[in-house]
């Protein structure tokens, strides 16, 4: 299963992760990180389905996305 | 599991100083890919230029050096000359490249440099407090121009892409946008075959990239993007001015 990985202190809150997400389950998280910002988080991970489009409009690198490999 | 998404080895581990929202972090990722599927990063030399993006040296995995304002093509084509087998790229500002940067880019394109330029337009002086640039579209109000842009009294926008594609030493000339994943990947794309005619030695190269700045324009983020889509593109159009093709 697809599993994406926000690295949270980077996060500036920008949300431009959370417009692009076609299963619409990236989402501000309520607690407040290093920067002072709302990171994005997601909460339904078992939805993903490891398109990359967060981490490929992220401006500041927050997100890692991972995949099963191709057998 | 594999990593399919994430920092590219080009690019330092250090967060970047820009705005939140800015998009300079996106086209540097996107160059920082290019050069880590090019397998260029121990051969690149980057040139950073005057503006947001000056502390640009900080952040790239790869050699870089600092120019005077504008100035990035003049050192870029020095570096050049003295290692032709180098991987040479300016990342300059449309206040950098389109303002007081003219005569620079101008000529290192006419005299076909082997370089590439990675030309970050957002139509407005970022660094300083969003004053017009050359670029700020027609209405489009600044701190310089709180009416907004009038054609009476500033003129017209430039179209630098345009201009430069009529220049014979212009070797591939494109412009892209970063305001959806989808445009994203084209952008990429085109920086790509950028840095791929520079290595086959066609010419000068040069990649504008339409970019936002959220705090400058007064709005957020997710706004800036669509700002950009709805006024930006039908001044500045997307597309490949010049290609290698036409280069006889």
């Amino acid at each position: 299963m697809p599993k994406v990985v926000f690295d949270e202190d980077r996060c500036k809150g920008c949300e431009l992760c959370t417009t692009v997400c076609p299963k619409n389950i990236v989402v501000m998280s309520k607690k407040i990180n290093a920067k002072g910002y709302h990171p994005a988080t997601v909460d339904e991970m078992d939805k993903c389905i490891g398109c990359a489009f967060c981490a490929n409009i992220c401006p500041d690198t927050v997100i890692e996305v991972f995949k099963e490999e191709k057998k | 599991m594999i990593k399919v998404a994430g920092r590219p080895e080009s690019l330092q581990s250090k967060q970047f100083h820009y705005c939140p929202g800015c998009t300079h972090g996106i086209i540097h990722r996107l160059v920082a890919e290019v050069m880590d599927e090019l397998g260029i990063r121990e051969e690149s030399i980057g040139v950073a230029p005057v503006g947001c993006s000056v502390l640009a040296y900080e952040y790239f995995n790869c050699d870089m050096h600092e120019a005077a304002h504008g100035r990035a093509p003049a050192v870029a084509t020095g570096i050049k000359r003295v290692h032709p087998d180098k991987v040479v790229f300016t990342y300059q500002g449309d206040g950098d490249l389109a303002s007081i940067g003219t005569a620079e880019i101008v000529h290192a394109a006419g005299r076909s440099e082997k370089i590439t330029t990675i030309f970050v337009n957002n139509a407005i002086y970022g660094m300083t407090g969003g004053q017009m640039a050359p670029t700020t579209l027609i209405g489009q109000k600044a701190t310089t121009s709180p009416y907004g842009r009038s054609v009476e009294a500033q003129g017209y926008p430039l179209k630098v892409s345009e201009m430069l594609a009529t220049l014979t030493g212009a070797a591939y000339i494109a412009r892209v946008s970063v305001h959806d994943p989808q445009h994203i990947r084209k952008a990429k794309a085109a920086i790509k075959k950028a840095f791929e005619y520079q290595i086959a030695g066609k010419g000068f190269t040069l990649v504008e990239v339409l970019s936002t700045c959220p705090t400058n324009w007064g709005l957020t983020p997710i706004e800036a993007l669509k700002w950009l889509e709805e006024n930006m593109l039908p001044y500045y159009p997307l597309g490949e001015y010049k290609t290698p093709e036409e280069v006889k």
